[in-house]
């Protein structure tokens, strides 16, 4: 088996190790980051998500290759970073203000990071204003926002005028998700997207960014 | 712990196999066969041969009882073991001898062909938490007197579950039999490895028919294990109490046990049933009636107290389609049964008061079928003390998701039931179609039967199979087998 395709292999079995080791020898062997990147974990990744999605696997199975991933990331970072190679993307996620559930959120955040996107974890309780400047500070793609109360709902129309506002809107994606957040309420407020779970949220989030990009 | 169910104590059991044994011994049964009438005679009943009628005695009862083997092994086609039919251990089988199917297109009731006892058989092969086979339903293209050793055919051929079936002549047992030993390869490698269970029916009140009792018969003579499916219906053909059904149940199935035994000590055999609760509305024999369910259950307790694998037809339903009665009354008895430690559990699959099988209404139930089968291993602790380190590791990483405790205990400690229960929540449920159960059913069907592969038998004995089948046919003038135009 090839390399790139020995990474994949071991990122869907979840064996970090293995993971790591092989994206070392990758390196070492001169493979161009990118294409560990694309051709080894993004793809190997991409599988996991449909197994996941047609039941497989489990969400443990997908954590476990989502650790390998991260953990490969972070040696990859550093070149892809040197030579200019954009990273997947960056998005800075949170549950609003006033809410201080995080459970769905966190769940969210391992699973898009797990997919090869950097995240930006504002944890919960956070107000629109700093989802913002987050979002500019670290020149996020996407902001991500959960709510669990039907109270704390309109933070995130208040993100989405504030980008507004700000020149952010159309530029930046938005998108929304919670237990009583509904893809019609994303509309209503002008975010680009609702995410019903946390697969869907990846799925959602790899549409912004076609993998050849 | 093993969640057990129970209705009867056992002196109230004791009572009821008491009373059975003094109808058994005292007002004594009508038997239609000669043979079976002289052997009882042999070992001392008092037979009245004009009448047909034989008084047992307490010793050949206690005999039977005495030789009878608590438990039953099945092994499917290819030799491996599938079965232990004692104590608590429960099977599902589905619901048999449907004369209509409930046909997945076009939502309507018809008679069955052989292509759609094919479809079944391979649905069958998929289904994880469907044991056996059974003979489902009867197709209707073949001559009726091969059609019950046709169904049989086609089971061994399409898949490798053993089979519940049963014979609908004296004639027939011939062939089911030699198809059996074709597959085996001798009379002891089928005694040592029992293949089929045949369901042996004595007629309420207190009579064997003579095919039903030569079946048994011939059974025994084999060591093919039987399962006896007395029939009482409460109210109308037995006292309308259920403890008076228990009686009446109890002495006729312990006159089949006699039977069996007395022809071939040791021979398995299952202490099984249908009795029914009859609604005097619509002058009809609910299965899905609580107290049909507790019936079964009850003479399941009798049986245990016997020391014999039990069986019963519950986890079906009256429904006419895969409605909510369906589901309702399917899950009501499939939980009881499981709870009450019914061995053999025939109904899965069956509408219509065990005439209509449907496959739609088969993937479903499989799922009922695997959360009973996880509500009875019940609840024991896996690793689980002391407590402190896994609470640790939870406040520490926030989640238990990839924890290795997780890992190692999830599949199971927890039933995954496959595409037919929506656990969807709801945007993804109107994003995948918005679709019913029905719609969930019929295509996992197609995904299942896509899955298929065939059975591991050797050409030689497909090929021995097709050579005894075509002969049998042959008899009744059938000079081709409908399912090799498939």
């Amino acid at each position: 088996m090839e390399l790139l395709e020995q990474i994949s292999f071991n990122l869907q079995n979840g064996l970090d190790d293995v993971v790591a080791a092989l994206t070392k020898d990758a390196i070492e062997k001169r493979i161009p980051p990118g294409e560990i990147l694309s051709d080894g974990l993004i793809a190997g990744m991409s599988i996991v998500g449909e197994k996941f999605k047609n039941h497989d696997i489990f969400l443990p199975d997908v954590l476990l290759a989502a650790r390998a991933m991260n953990g490969a990331m972070e040696m990859l970072k550093p070149l892809l970073i040197k030579e200019g190679i954009p990273i997947r993307g960056k998005v800075v996620i949170g549950s609003v203000k006033d809410d201080l559930h995080d459970i769905g959120k966190n769940l969210v955040a391992i699973l898009i990071k797990g997919a090869g996107f950097e995240v930006i974890d504002l944890g919960n309780d956070v107000p629109a204003e700093k989802f913002i400047s987050a979002a500019k500070e670290e020149n996020a793609h996407v902001i991500g926002m959960s709510a669990l109360l039907t109270t704390t709902m309109p933070v995130m129309k208040k993100v989405v005028d504030l980008a507004k506002d700000e020149g952010l809107y159309g530029k930046i994606r938005i998108i929304v998700g919670g237990a009583p957040v509904s893809k019609e309420y994303a509309l209503e407020i002008g975010a680009d997207a609702y995410s019903y779970d946390g697969a869907n949220a990846v799925e959602t989030v790899e549409s912004f960014f076609p993998v050849n990009n | 712990m093993r969640p057990v169910f129970r209705l009867l104590s056992d002196e109230l059991i004791e009572r009821i196999i008491s009373q059975a044994r003094d109808i058994l011994c005292d007002l004594g049964m009508e038997i239609h066969n000669d043979g079976v009438l002289s052997m009882l005679s042999d070992h001392g009943a008092s037979v009245d041969s004009e009448k047909m009628h034989v008084y047992f005695t307490a010793d050949i009862i206690d005999k039977a009882l005495e030789t009878a083997p608590d438990s039953v092994k099945l092994f499917d086609v290819m030799g491996r073991q599938t079965h232990d039919l004692t104590d608590h251990n429960v099977y599902f089988t589905p619901g048999s001898a449907a004369i209509n199917i409930l046909d997945p297109l076009s939502g309507e009731i018809r008679k069955p062909l052989t292509a759609d006892y094919v479809e079944y058989a391979k649905l069958v092969s998929r289904l994880d938490n469907i044991a056996s086979q059974s003979t489902a339903f009867i197709p209707s293209d073949v001559h009726e007197k091969i059609s019950d050793s046709y169904r049989l055919f086609l089971s061994l051929l399409y898949c490798e579950k053993p089979v519940v079936t049963g014979a609908f002549t004296i004639d027939a047992f011939n062939v089911m039999k030699d198809l059996q030993l074709a597959v085996r390869g001798s009379a002891d490698a089928l005694k040592e490895k029992p293949l089929t269970i045949f369901s042996c029916c004595p007629t309420a009140p207190l009579k064997w028919s003579d095919v039903t009792s030569q079946n048994l018969v011939d059974c025994a003579k084999h060591f093919i294990p039987v399962e006896y499916i007395s029939m009482p219906l409460s109210g109308f053909m037995a006292p309308v109490t259920l403890v008076g059904s228990l009686v009446q149940h109890t002495a006729e199935t312990l006159s089949g046990v006699v039977l069996s035994q007395l022809t071939q000590p040791g021979t398995p055999i299952i202490y099984g049933g249908s009795p029914a609760a009859f609604d005097i509305r619509f002058e009809t024999t609910p299965m899905g009636a609580v107290e049909t369910q507790m019936m079964d259950c009850a003479y399941n307790e009798i049986g245990k107290y016997l020391n014999l694998p039990t069986q019963a037809y519950i986890a079906l339903s009256d429904a006419k389609k895969l409605d909510a009665q369906a589901g309702l009354e399917t899950s009501m008895g499939a939980t009881l049964a499981a709870l009450a430690g019914i061995n053999n559990i025939s109904g899965p699959g069956m509408l219509d008061f065990e005439s209509c099988q449907s496959l739609e209404k088969l993937v479903v139930d499989n799922e009922i079928c695997g959360m009973t089968l996880r509500l009875a291993r019940g609840i024991e602790p896996k690793e689980d003390f002391p407590a402190i380190p896994i609470f640790e590791e939870l406040l520490r990483e926030k989640h238990l998701l990839i924890a290795n405790h997780t890992r190692k205990h999830l599949r199971d400690e927890h039933y995954f039931p496959g595409r037919v229960i929506d656990r969807a929540n709801s945007s993804r449920w109107e994003e995948e179609g918005s679709l019913t159960i029905g719609d969930r059913a019929k295509s996992e069907i197609a995904r299942l039967q896509g899955e298929y592969e065939p059975s591991g038998l050797s050409g030689d004995i497909l090929a021995e199979m097709t050579r005894l089948m075509r002969a049998e046919a042959a008899r009744f003038g059938m000079a081709r087998l409908p399912h090799e135009d498939l």
